[in-house]
């Protein structure tokens, strides 16, 4: 046997590059199949977890997916806004703590989450370097924020406008940081926090400016009647809270009404939840969604997809596997004065059908192991590289 | 023992039903001998080398080789019997392209059970190879080699099993008149050596005068291999 393993493995080395393409052949075509589903496994498994660990989502009523997709992975288009009194609607039903995210504005294409500190803490994430944000205007980084900005505790990030003409929207708001997250793998990573309320500044329902009552801005007044000052567009607006000017930041309107993303609703308890997903069965301007039942729909379709890409792979290795067994053949006819020799000698005819199905199972044997390998390969680096993509 | 190689006896040896049949009503050939077989194209020099050789049967008649009667043997033990005993080179080398020259050599060794490839084996194929010239290209493949290097590649795995006899179809048709003798003049040191028997299939009158005897294949039906 040894001998006979010899032999083939002679034929297979000598002819190398033959080798190789029938290897690599037979690998691919069984990695992929073992491949797409250890990568659509943990893709769901990354989806569903970041879900799980999110009991439920108060938002504006429209697309549950929208509302998921924006509020727990900052992707997506920006889904209608519900508002504060939303939030204040599930803290004062005593049945869930409410923690408002407002994900619409950005800063160098990484999005600006507004939100409280409990978010922080129902995350369960840990401020690696610096503070958590306590004044209006401070922010704190995920941690691959800061590590592809290179910038640290001191330093200080910017809104970037909504769009390049948008002279008269958002006002750039300079931001200093105050600390960096400690690596969680998700979402939380490529986000810049910042208290709800400093997101409602960047849209511009508050502001700071320049004290009108002080005699320094006596030349932008236009008329003074009571408490209400009108005054022209040389006032000075601050774009940067400071200590120096924090007092004059001021909100305008009903805050109540005030945007939101969604609001996050942690149940106190299972009958809570089950309460208070019935208050708002029936309510017209509001949605209440389950993320996991959500992700649960948007990965049917995922393995709906998967079935038949593996239904296309397998076609695929049939067809590869008929051209790997044409090739065998096709080389037993360049090989039959080969086999005759060997004949002559004193092969039999079992010792030469040896020789050759040791090779053919020598080929497969090394297809396995590159297929093994890819997919072992695939299992430790595709999760991160799903979280890549689903962080992109 | 006896001092008969082979004794071919009232052989009939057609392929299928070709009109080619091979007639021979006796033919022996002594231990020892080196016969040298002419004949013109498609007179069944090959043929007969093949029906000594025991891969081909023949339809009647007897053929012994070393007292052993193919006729009355399986194919099993006509391939150990020839691979054990009978050393085989072709006009057209017939090396196996993926196999270094060590491996070609030592090839009879490793198709068949009866035999096991040991270091011994292994020293005699080098010593071999050093005495037909090819030493040094041992770990080369055929495919490095001239055609007289070839050759003698491959008269060295006829040679390597020591066998009793050597059945040598055209060794040196395909080479030039210089491979051609050098060829020769191993082949025949070596079965001298070894005490083997040589029968040789040749085209070549040049070379008749170095062997014991001359078998025209076309007489032989008329008992001229007597």
């Amino acid at each position: 046997m040894r001998e006979i393993a010899y032999l083939a493995w002679c034929y297979l080395s000598y002819h190398r590059i033959k080798t190789a393409i029938l290897v690599a052949s037979i690998g691919l075509i069984t990695f992929l199949p073992a491949g797409l589903n250890v990568l659509v496994s943990q893709g769901a498994a990354e989806l569903t977890a970041r879900a799980e660990s999110t009991p439920l989502l108060v938002g504006a009523k429209g697309s549950p997916l929208e509302l998921v997709l924006s509020s727990l992975y900052f992707e997506s288009e920006t889904p209608a806004p519900t508002t504060l009194a939303e939030s204040e609607r599930v803290a004062q039903s005593g049945l869930a703590e409410p923690i408002p995210i407002y994900v619409r504005f950005q800063s160098r294409s990484y999005p600006i989450v507004g939100t409280s500190l409990e978010y922080f803490d129902f995350r369960g994430l840990r401020v690696a370097a610096g503070r958590p944000m306590a004044v209006l205007g401070e922010c704190v980084l995920g941690a691959a924020v800061a590590r592809e900005l290179g910038v640290h505790p001191g330093d200080s990030v910017t809104s970037s406008p909504e769009g390049v003409f948008d002279l008269a929207g958002v006002y750039p708001l300079k931001m200093p940081i105050v600390g960096v997250l400690a690596p969680a793998h998700t979402p939380d990573d490529r986000a810049i926090f910042i208290d709800v309320k400093t997101a409602w500044i960047i849209e511009g329902f508050g502001h700071g400016h320049q004290d009108l009552a002080a005699p320094a801005a006596e030349s932008a007044v236009l008329s003074r009647e009571g408490d209400r000052i009108t005054a022209n567009a040389s006032v000075v607006q601050y774009n940067e809270i400071t200590l120096e000017n924090i007092d004059t930041f001021h909100f305008h309107g009903d805050q109540a009404a005030y945007p939101l993303s969604a609001v996050i609703a942690v149940p106190h308890s299972e009958k809570s939840r089950a309460l208070l997903l019935g208050r708002y069965q029936d309510d017209d301007a509001s949605q209440l969604v389950v993320p996991t039942a959500v992700m649960d729909e948007l990965l049917e379709t995922v393995l709906t997809v998967r079935e038949y890409a593996v239904a296309a792979v397998a076609i695929a290795g049939s067809a590869t596997l008929m051209t790997t067994a044409l090739v065998f053949l096709l080389s037993l006819r360049l090989r039959r004065r080969e086999i005759a020799t060997m004949m002559k000698i004193g092969a039999s005819r079992s010792t030469v059908a040896a020789v050759l199905i040791s090779e053919v199972v020598v080929v497969l044997l090394l297809g396995g192991v590159l297929a093994c390998g890819l997919t072992l390969v695939t299992s430790r680096f595709g999760s991160a590289a799903i979280r890549a993509l689903l962080l992109l | 023992m006896s001092s008969e190689m082979i004794r071919l006896t009232d052989l009939r040896f057609q392929y299928g039903d070709g009109e080619f049949a091979l007639r021979v009503p006796e033919l022996v050939v002594e231990r020892g001998q080196r016969v040298a077989v002419i004949g013109p194209s498609g007179s069944g020099k090959t043929t007969l080398l093949h029906v000594i050789a025991g891969i081909g049967l023949p339809q009647t008649g007897s053929v012994e080789v070393g007292g052993a009667n193919w006729t009355g043997m399986t194919e099993a033990d006509r391939r150990a019997l020839r691979v054990q005993r009978i050393g085989l080179v072709f006009q057209e080398f017939e090396l196996l392209e993926h196999l270094k020259v060590l491996d070609n050599i030592t090839l009879p060794y490793r198709i068949h059970p009866s035999l096991s490839l040991d270091s011994a084996c292994r020293d005699r194929a080098r010593a071999l190879a050093g005495k037909l010239g090819v030493g040094d290209k041992l770990a080369r493949f055929p495919g490095q080699l001239s055609h007289g290097e070839k050759q003698r590649v491959a008269v060295c795995r006829a040679l390597v099993t020591e066998p009793d006899l050597i059945l040598a179809d055209e060794p040196t048709g395909n080479l030039d008149p210089a491979n051609k003798h050098r060829v020769l003049d191993h082949l025949i040191d070596c079965v001298s050596e070894h005490g083997s028997t040589l029968v040789l299939v040749t085209h070549d009158h040049d070379l008749l005068d170095r062997f014991d005897r001359i078998i025209d294949v076309k007489s032989l039906s008329e008992g001229a291999g007597l």
